[in-house]
């Protein structure tokens, strides 16, 4: 039992007081809850700009909004929720928060700079706060010259500096979680003993660090253009829009790489445990992440199909966007393999990878669909896009944020959600999700375009629809907010390894110590060894 | 404190309490700074993809904005700095060996060097002011109709050229902290991984001029213009 | 837990240094002087060949390069090959336009 005595152990959370001592701290498990904070609130702005979007969209005729505030809406909708919210998510608070753990380190490699990375994430949060108090920005998310860099009236320049800033957060987060897992791995903790978990993170720190800077330099190149009239994408000088696009969405879409194969990693962790089996196929997964990372540098042009881009080049990079579906179609095949013969359990966490499972292969083969050159020349820019991407980001990632947040939150808080509750949760969002964005593949289909709020009055039915959803979407998000607040002053307090399961962050109390590990941890070990646990999942 | 006692009783410089030996900090800061060099591989990358584009499209045009500078004080400034990346490597080896006085005057000399090319390239962009090919309304280059195209030439000019000089005061940033570091004995064989990565970003820096030198300056020049 | 160091037992002498700077100063000379003279398409082949060379030698003696470990020389190979992703299908698409027409014009 736990004892009243052992909540009054020391533990990462309590061994020291005051603001300055989370302000200042090196601790990676302090530093993976500032993160946690500052990406909620940005989920909520970002949430709110969704909702006026919605609202808007409920009436053929726009009438809440005018044109060039729908614009921003969109367009800080879009910033906000890539850019402040879905990149650093999951690696920066679960990922920061256990991936030393999981190889048996103290801390990353570079605590300071860890903590100067959540600085810059919120500076760059700052500016682009700034600019939509300001006034906003409207020139899409994806800030295609010359609008952004010679015509736009608005504050592209405080938001792309936020940007920029925040792009620097992203990079050394990426660097500190290579140096970290390559240097700083446990006596014993080979690389095929890591939890899956960690390759997920490796290989997305691979793409922060390869593709952000390119974002960096692109955004610098915008902002110079507006503030010197350089030129370099004004065709009036000769400069051509579509390189902006080439540079752009050359780190843009690995980019989406950065926002999902942190989930899969997630899911891989829950399928595990709440099957009680070792992951299928361990090394294709490992190696998938890898090859997503790789292979999803080799297709950016697939954004400018519809562009002046050559065919020719549209037909090598549609070729190849094909290619890199498949090693996210291995991770699909091995994660429903691992169910197989599974002692399988029903808690939010798994509920939650189930979720992640449908939704994340409908996405995956509404992007087959975009990958071809014929289709998309006909849903490119319409509402067909936008629901393959939402079925990803929030069918995917957020759905698998939320396994995490779940299947971690004893470790990190020493008290367990309430499960009922939970997965009362689980199935408002996951029905108030596919309300919300199903009926935006038939509008898209129907060649209702993105990015306009008025439309011809027969699509009127399925944006009420799709509005409809949100809502739902919105108290389902809702609910998990109160009951983990509520669970830290009232949920029951939780074991060291409440759910039974590998892995070394689930040898430390709960919450962790300071350090971690009393002493550092020697693994003789593979990953997923049940017959190292005793025990089947506890559910509450 | 049980764990504490497992943690290292003093954190130094040399031993970071994240770390278990010096050895696997050395390896871990090493390894840090040539991931943030893949980073500014990339970011430098960008400009120069810009650069390669618009070369190849306008050629005639760039070879004749190219030819407005002047290759042989390009030349004599790219010199400067191979002669800094000869200095520091010599401070880093000095630190290696342990020879503080040597350490000291190697990145003194480094610094001074690194300043020169500064001066020069300030001079250069006076100059490029002066004869009015600085993009902008009073922009104008004689010989070609193509103004539009060689502004193009002139902005990716002082883009790479600035990010470029951005990056060496950063750079004479870090030497200058390094010599006061090392004026106060902060640097043995055994710790000087500062002063080695230092040397690492000085010696990127100066592989970034080594491209930009003959992209700018040296298109075409047999035409003789 | 890696426990090996990388260059620091590696200490190269002045003299090769030394070498390896003046050979720095006369590729220098050689790519400026070499511009003067007309090569066609193969000037910046040139230009290239011996920034590249010149890249080497900084890499490979006065960034220790030569003497680190293998993940060094990965990290330092994977730079090169990303910045040659960037270019090369950039240029794909560039030097490609107007080679297939669109359907009907």
């Amino acid at each position: 039992m736990i004892t009243a005595a052992a909540q009054e152990r020391e533990n990462y959370l309590n061994a020291s007081y005051g603001l300055k001592s989370w302000l200042l701290t090196k601790d990676h498990k302090r530093i993976a809850l500032l993160y946690l904070f500052t990406i909620t609130l940005f989920f909520a702005l970002g949430g709110l700009f969704a909702t006026m979007i919605r609202i808007e969209l409920l009436t053929p005729n726009g009438t809440l909004l005018s044109s060039e505030t729908y614009n921003k809406m969109f367009t800080m909708h879009g910033v906000v929720m890539v850019f402040f919210f879905l990149i650093p998510s999951i690696p920066a608070t679960l990922g920061n928060f256990f991936l030393p753990m999981m190889i048996g380190a103290r801390d990353l490699a570079f605590p300071r700079i860890n903590l100067l990375s959540w600085y810059l994430l919120v500076i760059g949060g700052l500016f682009g706060l700034f600019a939509m108090l300001a006034g906003g920005v409207d020139t899409g998310w994806t800030f295609y010259t010359p609008y952004s860099t010679s015509y736009s009236n608005t504050w592209v320049i405080a938001t792309a500096l936020g940007i920029f800033i925040a792009g620097f957060s992203s990079i050394l987060t990426g660097l500190n979680f290579i140096v970290t897992v390559h240097r700083m791995r446990a006596p014993g903790m080979t690389w095929f003993r890591m939890p899956l978990f960690v390759w997920a993170n490796y290989a997305t720190a691979l793409i922060q660090v390869l593709g952000t800077p390119v974002l960096a330099v692109t955004l610098l190149l915008v902002l110079c253009e507006r503030v010197f009239h350089i030129g370099v994408f004004d065709p009036s000088l000769g400069g051509d829009p579509i390189l902006f696009q080439h540079l752009f969405w050359f780190y843009s879409h690995p980019a989406v790489y950065i926002m999902v194969l942190p989930g899969m990693g997630v899911i891989a962790e829950v399928i595990s445990v709440y099957s009680r089996k070792p992951i299928y196929g361990y090394k294709f997964v490992a190696f998938s992440s890898l090859a997503i990372a790789v292979l999803g540098f080799l297709v950016w042009g697939h954004h400018l199909f519809v562009s002046t881009q050559s065919v020719y080049a549209g037909m090598v990079f549609s070729f190849l966007s094909y290619f890199v579906a498949i090693p996210s179609a291995i991770k699909v095949f091995n994660w429903t393999a691992t169910l197989y013969k599974g002692s399988i359990s029903y808690a939010t966490p798994m509920l939650y990878a189930f979720g992640f499972i449908g939704l994340f292969t409908v996405g995956g083969l509404t992007g087959l669909f975009v990958a071809s050159l014929g289709i998309d020349v006909h849903v490119t820019d319409t509402y067909f896009v936008i629901a393959h991407f939402h079925y990803i980001m929030v069918g995917g990632t957020i759905m698998a944020y939320l396994a995490g947040m779940h299947y971690w939150w004893p470790k990190m808080t020493g008290r367990m959600y309430p499960e009922l509750w939970a997965r009362l949760s689980a199935l408002v969002i996951f029905l108030g999700f596919n309300l919300t964005f199903f009926p935006q593949f038939i509008l898209g289909y129907l060649g209702m375009p993105r990015r306009y709020h008025t439309y011809p009055p027969e699509f009127q039915v399925l944006h009420v629809l799709s509005t409809a959803g949100a809502s739902v979407l919105a108290v389902g998000y809702l609910m998990p907010l109160i009951y983990f607040a509520w669970s830290l002053k009232y949920g029951a307090v939780a074991g060291a390894n409440p759910w039974n399961a590998t892995g070394l962050e689930w040898k430390t109390p709960s919450p962790p110590p300071v350090h971690n590990f009393d002493e550092i941890p020697v693994v003789t070990h593979e990953a997923y060894d049940y017959s190292t646990v005793l025990g089947e999942v506890e559910v509450g | 404190m049980a764990d504490q006692a497992q943690a290292h009783a003093v954190e130094t410089l040399a031993l970071r309490e994240q770390f278990d030996t010096a050895a696997q900090q050395r390896d871990a800061v090493t390894l840090g700074m040539w991931v943030f060099l893949i980073t500014e591989v990339m970011f430098f990358g960008g400009m120069f993809l810009a650069y390669t584009i618009y070369r190849d499209i306008y050629f005639q045009v760039f070879a004749l904005a190219s030819s407005s500078l002047n290759a042989v004080i390009g030349a004599v400034n790219t010199a400067v700095l191979l002669c800094s990346s000869f200095t520091m490597v010599l401070a880093v080896r000095a630190a290696q060996i342990g020879h503080r006085r040597a350490l000291v005057i190697f990145l003194i000399l480094t610094l001074i060097l690194g300043f020169a090319f500064l001066g020069v390239k300030a001079f250069e962009w006076n100059q490029k002011f002066q004869e009015h090919h600085v993009p902008g309304p009073t922009f104008h280059l004689d010989g070609t109709a193509e103004q539009g195209h060689a502004q193009l030439f002139f902005s990716l000019y002082f883009a790479m050229t600035g990010l470029h000089a951005l990056h060496m005061v950063v750079g004479c940033g870090l030497l200058t902290w390094l010599l006061f570091q090392s004026l106060k004995g902060k640097f043995t064989p055994e710790y000087m991984t500062p002063v080695d990565i230092s040397g690492l970003y000085w010696h990127f820096v100066d592989i970034v001029w080594i491209f930009l030198f003959p992209l700018l300056y040296l298109i075409d020049r047999h035409l003789g213009r | 837990m890696a426990d090996h160091t990388e260059h620091t037992e590696h200490i190269d002498s002045i003299q090769t240094y030394g070498a390896v700077w003046i050979l720095l100063l006369i590729l220098t000379a050689v790519t400026t002087a070499v511009a003067f003279i007309d090569l066609g398409a193969f000037s910046v082949v040139v230009a290239l060949c011996i920034a590249v060379i010149k890249m080497l030698l900084v890499a490979l003696f006065f960034m220790h390069v030569r003497y680190s470990t293998r993940l060094t020389k990965l990290v330092v190979s994977g730079a090169v090959l990303w910045l040659a992703i960037l270019i090369t299908f950039t240029l794909a698409d560039v030097w490609t336009r107007g080679l297939i027409g669109t359907p009907g014009r």
